[in-house]
């Protein structure tokens, strides 16, 4: 087994291991750290699929902003203490597997690689070994994808107002 | 080239997510299993990019934007809540039951 392959197995194990944990911890604290401990796992996964970029992303962004913006919210709303067990009871249990195991063999199919996938080889390590790692992401988004690039802006700033304007008590 | 067991790691990081918002009844952990399913579907761009071109991981930062977005305003939704019902478990929000 190489190196890649040890450390993307290692990494998705613990990104795995984070997400059951967080789907069956009590407590929404413990939950939000065992999701911190998946993302951080994701952008560590990201790095080995040679998406270095989109890893930085991935800490700052998520693992960063959003699980913060998570906890200040249980902080608020005072949830901290593991209290009586909001997971449902057996029949719930029961269909959450079903479904969740389902699912996962439907995906699961559909997740082998055709040779439509693997035809061109590596092409991002090409493409970033051409123009940077950065460079090889943000070219196209500045020429090619320049309009959804602009889009987001209006969206982040609607989703501002959106927040100020829910979360306000009196306007 | 690990593309076959980044579509596998994904799926089952997919499932768990869903299993997680049928399992649970608080809002917030709810909306943790929802980032959670993002995040798989974000390791299947990445992961085909790599042999697909760029345009997967550019997708992966839309997904990332819109998640951000997605994440503020739900939080807002929920402390609304609270403020109006005193409880973030979904058991007690059931204004729209017939």
């Amino acid at each position: 087994m190489s190196l890649t392959q040890l450390v993307f197995w290692t990494f998705s194990a613990l990104a795995v291991v984070g997400a059951a944990m967080c789907i069956t911890r009590r407590s929404p604290v413990a939950s939000a750290l065992w999701l911190v401990q998946t993302l951080f796992s994701l952008a560590a996964l990201f790095v080995v699929l040679d998406a270095q970029f989109i890893a930085v992303l991935q800490v700052l962004v998520y693992a960063g902003a959003i699980m913060v913006l998570f906890l200040f919210v249980i902080m608020l709303l005072n949830l901290g203490r593991a209290g009586p067990s909001d997971l449902k009871g057996p029949a719930g249990l029961a269909v959450a597997t079903l479904l969740g195991g389902l699912l996962f063999f439907q995906l699961l199919r559909g997740a082998t690689p055709s040779a439509a996938g693997t035809r061109g080889g590596n092409v991002m390590a090409q493409l970033q070994e051409e123009q940077g790692i950065v460079g090889a992401v943000a070219r196209p988004l500045f020429s090619q994808y320049l309009i959804p690039f602009e889009i987001t802006s209006v969206l982040l700033l609607a989703a501002i107002v959106g927040a100020v304007v829910l979360a306000k008590r009196k306007l | 080239m690990l593309l076959g067991p980044s579509l596998a790691v994904s799926a089952v990081l997919f499932a768990l997510g869903v299993a997680g918002v049928l399992l649970r009844r608080n809002a917030i952990v709810i909306f943790m299993c929802v980032e959670l399913m993002l995040n798989a579907v974000n390791l299947t761009f990445v992961a085909l990019a790599q042999s697909l071109g760029v345009a997967g991981q550019i997708f992966v930062f839309f997904v990332m934007a819109v998640a951000a977005a997605e994440a503020a305003v739900g939080l807002a939704i929920i402390l609304a809540i609270y403020r109006h019902k005193q409880t973030v478990d979904l058991q007690n929000i059931n204004l729209l039951k017939g």
